[in-house]
């Protein structure tokens, strides 16, 4: 009898995503992820430098224009379709997710159930929040006066460093939404899910570039992504567990007044999300246009 | 310190053509202050001064053009091409910048609250007075009522004989020798309503014919209506040849256009209105007839000092500006004037440029006079009732 | 040369103000001395005369007014919502009973013309007590979820620019909304601040509820670094802004702020150009230019630049500048001898770059501070009267091509508060509107307010929008 030999896997080599295309960093460095249980090798991330964070700001500024002036219809089509992209590879997520943090298979399909259905959330939202956090408002004269919602430009996301999956879906979702555009810093820890969220937006009609995730210490990398001065807000989630980063950044942040999201303690990604997120990285803008009467010489026809 | 003056009275507009003698341009009997400054105007203010400022409108039909020394009309000034076909009317009038009604009634209503005190108040009073074209324009006149009409424009305030008198009186043509007789040896000219005002709803035979009987009967003025059907259903230049005709028929009368502005609806209108009006000849412009809902506004008026305002800026020829109709305060009477102040400037605050079509408005113009005059509120007997 | 028709001074009576020769800070329902003994002076910028004395407050003053509205705070925030909506609607009342007094007042304080304080500040104050006094018994239906809280106590700091209307701005949302409030006046006008307070005597306020603290930047700072404060609202400049920014960072403190800007007011060939003509007047020369959202860039479409820079000449030499409390005064005086050596500076700067010069000519007082309305044209990007805020009586004109161009050249800025169009193609206006990124747009006009409207800027011009139902999110704990 002949000794079967067990097949050799292919391991994936894990890469950033960055305007629509999947580099190594530009340091050539990785570092080692292990398994959320045992500790295990799990794989080599790529550890971003702030070259790498640069460059992901290029990204999402080119992309902005486009995003921001496509349809809310459309955004909500592409958000849509990054929930049944991910549906399609569920299997492959709840493995990640579960090594990722080290939990049981079935712990972990809920939670890729949650982050897919926090997609189609989402997705609904696109051409409702105008409506909801805009809209007439009847002053005192000849004028109709609009108030209507736009996203704040390109938005720093610091994702959360526990729920490695669920978590980042909850805080990129909302602010690409509405028009922003994103680079993440994916959690320390567990940035494999994360990267593989890259595969799956560069094959759901998201523009390259909406979305830019970066692997690797946000001590490292976010520091001058809070004082780019093309970066328009940045929502600390991600440093919960380290106040004094997160004060740093804030400091770093006034700079150029960028939005700040501050980072809020024992955040359950579970819970109903509301419209917070969604409405963070959104300015107001308000239209007046003159109205008059119809007819001259103050006539009421 | 300084009480609130304003920075420099208003330059004068620019002038395209070369210096020419005031009296051919300001027409027949140009006060001397007008002429003064207009001649003023024409010696400061160099060629290359006014090429930079010159209207879009007019360098747009103005290549053909050297000007004349007397323009008399669009057929001679810069604006010839403007005329040339009812198409080339509808694109010139097209071509005026719209009117956002909202801001030119804050213009207007902002310029409202100007505060009109003491030496200010009493100049505007006089002025107000001398600017009124006394009117009656009832089917119940008579020749008595003519005559007293006559007589108030002639003296106004019998207790005060240094009040001014008014500008003119103005009437039907049946009723024109009439005021002749009555202002005879004053400078108060007659005015005539013609053109079957107010509707202006006759043949041309006959509206000319309305003309040339009121000058015969000695008529210094013509108050004509426009054809507001034909403007409204798009025949712009039946309009323009109408108002044509009629200037020749007017002869040496000074011709007013009135364009019942409440009928034309829309400021867009009144503004194309007054072009077409300015550029068959029109020697005043003016609101209303008196005869319909709304009548003279100080938006509208407004509206109508910038179009002559750009007018002379783009011909070098002056018209004059007649609000009708509603003006009763002298409250009123004094906004409309800091109306004329502030916007066309010094060159029209004189009764050769301005006009009130108005009745009621001269009487309460004297009791503010006397009121000034004497420190006490005066009272509807102390004026009198014609 | 004096115009045959000329107005005649027509003064707004100070009577009707009585403005006392000492003031004290008002902390805890009264007015009491600063705890270091300290006061300051107030002049009238349009004469230097003093107007009154002020206590100046410094930090042992916030703690004791922090302290103060602390403890007012835990009654105020549990009123029913209709009791502190009925306070407010008395202070908007008696706001209106006094308002000839209270115009009167800020002219003098302030240096601006009687005809703005009497017909824009008032009356806007008045009516964002009014509309603000509705919401307060209805935050369960503005679309925060059931039962917003309140956040405890607002440190708030306003400029001078609008004394009475920043601190309306500011206080009124905050009191709906059940919180209670420090605010510190600008130095250089505390006066209807202290006199607001007297308003709030008169309703009746609670003790504490309001706290007013004229004084310096010192006080300012204090304020919005004390521990006890939970809302900070500032409106100033972008640079004091950014160190507000720095100081609350990693608290739990509510930031809003309401900074700088270059506003564009973009004119394109097909504009109502009399309109426009008054539009850009307004918006540049509307307080004396001093005014964070004014259109101080001049984007003109190259093809009609002459004309209309022709028609705006002639319209500011009718302009009135002088005495402030004349009711035909256009243009009043310049806040403050600092203010005016800004103005100054960067006008020079502006000359010294190259851009042409031209100034109304007009007469300027000889004592108090004074600048001419004054344009500069050849204007271009790199020019540094594009760029800083100047936030005085002097516009920029620049010019562009296409409708692309005058967007980018708009948005060619740190700031993002405010913009202007002028054209008579309704899709142009949509469409440009879309593209700018500025916080309030007016299409056609120019310089309006109104309480209902969200007010507040993009990028540098900061964050948060005062006014509106957007209002009362930066007062609640949402």
């Amino acid at each position: 009898m002949s000794e079967r030999t067990e097949r050799l896997s292919v391991f994936k080599t894990y890469k950033l995503y960055v305007g629509g295309k999947f580099p190594r960093s530009e340091s050539g460095r990785v570092y080692e992820v292990t398994d959320g249980k045992n500790g295990d090798w799990l794989a080599n991330a790529p550890l971003s430098s702030r070259k790498d964070g640069r460059d992901a700001v290029v990204a999402a500024r080119k992309a902005f224009g486009g995003w921001s002036g496509a349809t809310a219809y459309n955004r909500g089509q592409v958000l849509y379709r990054v929930a049944e992209m991910l549906e399609g590879r569920r299997e492959q997520f709840v493995r990640e997710v579960a090594d990722a943090e080290g939990i049981g298979r079935s712990k972990a399909a809920a939670v890729v159930d949650a982050a897919i259905d926090r997609w189609v959330w989402y997705a609904g939202w696109t051409d409702k929040i105008a409506q909801v956090a805009g809209g007439a408002n009847p002053v005192a004269g000849p004028f109709f006066n609009l108030s209507t919602p736009e996203p704040t430009g390109v938005v720093t996301v610091l994702a959360p460093q526990e729920s490695s999956f669920l978590g980042l879906v909850s805080v990129i979702a909302p602010v690409i939404a509405s028009g922003n555009t994103v680079v993440v810093i994916a959690s320390e820890r567990a940035p494999l899910p994360a990267l593989s969220l890259g595969e799956v937006l560069a094959t759901s009609d998201l523009p390259g570039g909406v979305v830019n995730i970066l692997s690797g210490k946000a001590a490292e990398i976010a520091p001058s992504l809070a004082a780019h001065q093309d970066v328009n807000g940045i929502d600390l989630t991600g440093t919960a567990a380290d106040l004094g980063l997160a004060k740093q950044l804030e400091i770093a942040a006034a700079d150029n007044l960028k939005r700040v999201r501050r980072p809020r303690a024992a955040e359950d990604f579970t819970a109903d999300p509301g419209t917070d997120r969604l409405t963070y990285f959104l300015e107001t803008k308000t239209v007046w246009h003159p109205t008059g009467s119809l007819g001259a010489s103050g006539s009421s026809y | 310190m300084s009480a609130g003056t304003a920075c420099r009275p208003l330059p004068p507009a620019p002038f395209p053509a070369p210096p020419k003698a005031p009296a051919d341009v300001t027409g027949p009997a140009a006060p001397p202050r007008a002429a003064r400054a207009l001649s003023r105007a024409l010696v400061s203010h160099g060629s290359a001064w006014w090429e930079g400022l010159y209207s879009r409108y007019a360098r747009r039909y103005a290549q053909l053009v050297s000007m004349p020394t007397a323009p008399a009309t669009a057929k001679e000034h810069a604006l010839a091409d403007a005329v040339a076909s009812e198409a080339t009317l509808r694109r010139f009038l097209q071509g005026l910048p719209g009117v956002d009604a909202v801001g030119l009634e804050a213009r207007a209503a902002a310029l409202g609250t100007r505060s009109i005190k003491t030496t200010a108040k009493a100049y505007a009073i006089d002025l107000a007075i001398s600017m009124i074209d006394l009117t009656t324009l009832e089917g119940a006149d008579t020749p008595g009522k003519v005559r007293a009409l006559g007589a108030k424009a002639v003296n106004p305030d019998p207790t005060d004989r240094s009040t001014p008198r008014t500008a003119a009186v103005c009437v039907y043509p049946d009723m024109v020798a009439t005021a002749k007789a009555a202002v005879a040896g004053t400078d108060v000219k007659v005015a005539s309503v013609a053109t079957a005002f107010p509707a202006g709803r006759a043949a041309l035979d006959v509206k000319l014919g309305d003309v040339r009987e009121a000058v015969a009967a000695g008529a210094d003025e013509i108050d004509m209506v426009i054809d507001r059907g034909a403007f409204l259903a798009g025949h712009h230049m039946k309009v323009y040849e109408e108002i044509r005709a009629v200037k020749e028929a007017s002869g040496s009368a000074r011709l007013k256009v009135i364009f019942e502005t409440g009928e034309l609806s829309t400021y867009d209108n009144i503004r194309r209105a007054s072009w077409i009006g300015m550029l068959a000849g029109a020697d005043f412009i003016k609101t209303s007839t008196g005869k319909v809902g709304v009548n003279a506004t100080p938006a509208n008026t407004l509206l109508m000092l910038e179009a002559v305002r750009d007018f002379r800026a783009a011909t070098g020829v002056q018209v004059g500006v007649k609000p009708a109709g509603g003006i009763r305060t002298s409250k009123d009477a004094i906004k409309f004037l800091v109306l004329v102040n502030e916007t066309v400037g010094e060159d029209w605050l004189d009764n050769h440029w301005f006009r009130f079509g108005a009745s009621s408005l001269l009487n309460d113009l004297l009791m503010q006079r006397q009121k000034l005059a004497t420190g006490r509120y005066s009272g509807p007997d102390y004026v009198t009732v014609d | 040369m004096a115009s045959v028709f000329e107005y005649a001074p027509a003064p707004e009576s100070r009577a009707v103000v009585d403005i006392a020769p000492n003031y004290g800070l008002f902390i805890d329902g009264e007015f009491v001395d600063a705890a270091d003994g300290k006061v300051f002076k107030t002049v009238s910028p349009a004469t230097e005369e003093v107007l009154s004395e002020v206590a100046q407050a410094g930090e042992a003053d916030v703690e004791r007014a922090v302290r103060a509205a602390r403890k007012a705070f835990e009654k105020w925030s549990a009123l029913p919502g209709a009791e502190r909506g009925k306070y407010l609607f008395r202070i908007a009342r008696i706001i209106q009973e006094r308002s000839r007094e209270l115009a009167v007042l800020e002219t003098l304080d302030n240096g601006k013309p009687i005809k703005e304080t009497r017909d824009a500040d008032l009356p806007l104050v008045a009516a964002h007590f009014f509309y603000y006094a509705g919401w307060a018994d209805k935050l369960d239906h503005a679309g925060f979820g059931p039962g917003p809280k309140a956040l405890g106590v607002a440190g708030q700091v306003i400029p001078w620019n609008f004394p009475l209307l920043m601190l309306a701005w500011k206080i009124a949302p905050a009191l709906a909304t059940g919180n209670t409030v420090v605010l510190k006046p600008a130095e250089t006008t505390p006066l209807s601040a202290l006199f607001f307070a007297d308003i709030c005597r008169q309703a009746g306020l609670p003790k504490g509820v309001v706290n007013i603290l004229p004084g310096y930047g010192d006080a300012g700072a204090a304020l919005v670094a004390h521990p006890d404060v939970d809302k900070v609202a500032f409106t100033g400049s972008t640079a004091v802004g950014k160190e507000i920014a720095r100081t609350v960072a990693g608290t739990d403190k509510k930031l809003t702020l309401e900074l700088g800007g270059k506003g564009a007011n973009i004119v394109f060939d097909d504009a109502p150009v009399d309109q426009a003509v008054e539009g850009i007047v307004t918006g540049i020369f509307f307080n004396q230019g001093q005014v964070c959202c004014a259109g101080s860039r001049l984007l003109v479409q190259e093809s009609v630049h002459d004309e209309l820079l022709h028609s705006l000449k002639r319209r500011l030499s009718t302009l009135r500048l002088g005495d402030p409390l004349d009711k035909n005064t256009d243009i009043g005086a310049i806040n403050s001898a600092e203010q005016l050596a800004r103005i100054t500076a960067l006008a020079e700067t502006g000359e010294a770059e190259g851009a042409e010069r031209w100034t109304a000519p007009c007469e300027l007082p000889s004592s108090g501070y004074w600048f001419a309305p004054t344009l500069f044209t050849g204007v271009t990007q790199a020019h540094t009267v594009a760029r800083d805020e100047i936030f005085g009586p002097v516009l920029s004109v620049l010019t562009f091509r296409t409708p692309d161009e005058a967007v980018a050249k708009a948005n060619n800025t740190q700031y993002g508060l405010s913009a202007g169009i002028w054209t008579e193609k309704g899709s142009r206006i949509l469409a440009v509107a879309n593209k700018l990124r500025a916080g309030v747009v007016w299409a056609n006009t120019f310089n309006k307010f109104d309480p209902t409207s969200p007010f507040g800027g993009y990028k540098e011009s900061g964050f948060g929008r005062e006014g509106g139902r957007h209002g009362l999110e930066a007062y609640l704990d949402v």
